[in-house]
């Protein structure tokens, strides 16, 4: 029971970082229509700014939780205004091609300057050690990244859900042509929400270089798994994206108990699932034939 | 402008207009081109290392058909790797545990990946668009995890090293001779594709791919014939995947790996979607490039195949071949 309960809660750790990509990507691809291939690029480049910040410049874990989502953000907005943009009104598969040539860069970028080794990353002092939970002891850090990424979700939830921006970032995903006929400036939007997807991403590779393997591949293997969230969850739906990360997470642990050999594509057979019973996901909507 | 359009467009399949009032002309220039394509073909192990030849093929067909649905079906596909490896995986180890020759191990590759190409294609084609792409990614990661699990039958990280090479005691170990005992499989497996995009069956795609709704209204069961050209595309992945390992002699977990996948994609949308000979020209084109850069000692190709991915996707998107049509058949209205 213990082992149970330990491997759930590893489950929603790693179901964090799973909401946390899949939110990003359902907040681009509601406003733009675009499925950014290059997601796992920017969280690999997250956890390698934060390694760099501490490297190099001696920024501590707090300092580079905020400085390097935001630099990624302003570079995300740099190629939306570059490249992305240009292709918008195109097929988004366009688009997805695009990302994906950019991800390539960024891999190989990387990948030159640093070598294939994982590099270390210590966690904060302060988060060092374990929390007694009452059945188990848990480490810090991951109670730590746990609480961070639901309290990121809600956020990212009540901004949609409550603020002015928000109302408009929904309208303008549902019916681009008709906020636009409200007078709404919906093309001012474009690029800061693709700038804060992008942040996002980052801000999930600076939490995940202390406990993760910090290397250039670390984003190539996990996009895809995120890409089977988020047909599992509805695209379309930033709930869907969310919930479906947690679930995926779960689903993850509990095959890590049980069925070890098959936890790595039990996420693929749940796609399969899914697309058998509900073609349009969980919480997705029909999609316009086109 | 969608993919259809585009694809319409680089394709000369557009309703009358220059290509129809020039077709008078077209038979000559088409067997004009089948004999300098033959001859070159024919020609590469002369003058380039053989083996390289011999993977420009495999590719050129990895890519035909991987066109066969983004530029005559309109669905692009992201997880062709899944096939070409499987294909390769068994064709490796059916020459191993048997001995057969080599076409026979090729053909068991072959219908291996048509084997798994059936359920694959029977969910992905539940979603079309963006979402087809990832599912059919989604699904070849699946098989690269279960090829990467299953040590003892691929060898995991190590691969898979294959027999020698040889067909009625004639020794193929050299590439230069493999080459000819190879390229009449991958020139029928080219064959079988232009037959299909020229066929009723093939007509039928096409429709599909401009406007999927109308073809639904005209009774065509979309859904049946997106499964059966994934089946048809997927097979011809399958024999030039098993014909790449035979070449090779070695079965890797880079062969179902997501970089295949992206790579076949990348060498149509640089040769031109639904064009089936860009994609051959773009094969040439790839792998010499990524050959030559290995060679120099440079590592890192994806920095160089990606910016040429950005590059052709952001002001080329007509591909190599497209953009000549589109010239020559510009020149043509201006004459008429």
């Amino acid at each position: 029971m213990v082992d149970v309960t330990q491997q759930l809660f590893n489950g929603l750790v790693g179901g964090g970082f799973l909401a946390m990509l899949a939110l990003g990507l359902a907040v681009i691809f509601g406003m733009l229509r675009v499925v950014n291939f290059a997601h796992g690029a920017f969280y690999m480049l997250g956890a390698f700014g934060a390694y760099l910040l501490l490297t190099e410049a001696g920024v501590n874990f707090w300092l580079a939780l905020l400085i390097v989502p935001v630099g990624l953000a302003v570079v995300g907005m740099v190629l939306e205004r570059a490249f992305v943009h240009r292709l918008t009104r195109l097929d988004p598969l366009y688009n997805f091609l695009l990302t994906f040539g950019l991800a390539l860069i960024l891999q190989d970028a990387v990948k030159s300057q640093y070598g294939t080794q994982s590099k270390p990353y210590s966690r904060p002092a302060l988060l060092d050690g374990s929390l007694n939970l009452g059945l188990f002891e848990y480490p810090r850090y991951q109670v730590f990244v746990l609480v961070f990424a639901l309290v990121v979700c809600v956020a990212v939830w009540l901004v949609l859900a409550r603020t002015r921006v928000g109302m408009i970032i929904r309208a303008a995903t549902e019916r681009p042509e008709l906020t636009r006929a409200l007078g709404i400036d919906v093309g001012r939007w474009v690029t800061p929400v693709f700038g804060f997807g992008i942040g996002l991403a980052g801000l999930a590779g600076v939490l995940a270089a202390p406990m993760r393997a910090v290397h250039p591949a670390m984003g190539a293997d996990l996009i895809i798994t995120v890409f089977a969230v988020v047909v599992i969850g509805g695209l379309g739906s930033i709930f869907g994206a969310v919930v479906a990360g947690f679930a995926i997470g779960m689903v993850q642990a509990l095959g890590n108990l049980y069925v070890p050999a098959a936890s790595q594509i039990l996420v693929f057979i749940l796609m399969a699932v899914v697309l058998l019973w509900r073609p349009t996901g969980l919480f997705g909507r029909e999609e316009v034939l086109t | 402008m969608s993919i259809a359009e585009m694809a319409r467009a680089a394709s000369g399949t557009t309703r009358g207009g220059a290509a129809e009032r020039a077709a008078g002309a077209r038979p000559a220039i088409r067997w004009l081109l089948l004999a300098v394509g033959l001859t070159a073909a024919l020609a590469m192990p002369w003058v380039m290392y053989p083996p390289i030849a011999f993977d420009i093929a495999c590719f050129a067909l990895l890519a035909v058909s991987v066109d066969l649905l983004l530029g005559y079906t309109g669905l692009l596909s992201f997880g062709h790797a899944a096939f070409w490896g499987t294909a390769a995986y068994t064709a490796t180890l059916v020459s191993l545990q048997t001995g057969a020759p080599f076409p026979l191990a090729v053909l068991a590759g072959m219908v291996a990946a048509a084997v798994l190409s059936v359920p694959i294609g029977y969910l992905a084609v539940k979603r079309t668009g963006i979402y087809f792409a990832m599912v059919t990614l989604a699904f070849a990661q699946m098989i690269f995890f279960l090829a990467n699990q299953w040590r003892s039958v691929t060898g995991g990280e190590n691969g898979l090293v294959g027999p020698a090479r040889e067909l009625f005691n004639m020794d193929l170990s050299d590439p230069f001779f493999f080459y000819y005992a190879g390229l009449p499989f991958i020139l029928l497996g080219l064959l079988a594709a232009w037959r299909v995009v020229r066929s009723p069956f093939g007509r039928v795609l096409v429709a599909i791919r401009d406007n999927p709704s109308r073809a639904r209204a005209l009774g065509y069961p979309v859904h049946q014939y997106k499964l059966g050209v994934f089946v048809i595309s997927a097979s011809l992945a399958g024999l030039a995947g098993g014909l790449f390992a035979i070449s090779h002699g070695f079965a890797s977990l880079q062969e179902v790996y997501w970089t295949t996948s992206g790579k076949a994609v990348m060498i149509v949308v640089l040769g031109g979607m639904g064009t089936l000979w860009g994609s051959v020209i773009g094969a040439y084109l790839v792998v010499q490039l990524e050959y030559f850069l290995s060679d120099a000692g440079f590592e890192e190709i994806g920095i160089v195949t990606g910016s040429i991915f950005v590059l052709v996707v952001l002001l080329f998107r007509r591909g190599i071949w497209g953009t000549a049509r589109h010239t020559l058949e510009k020149l043509q209205r201006r004459r008429e």
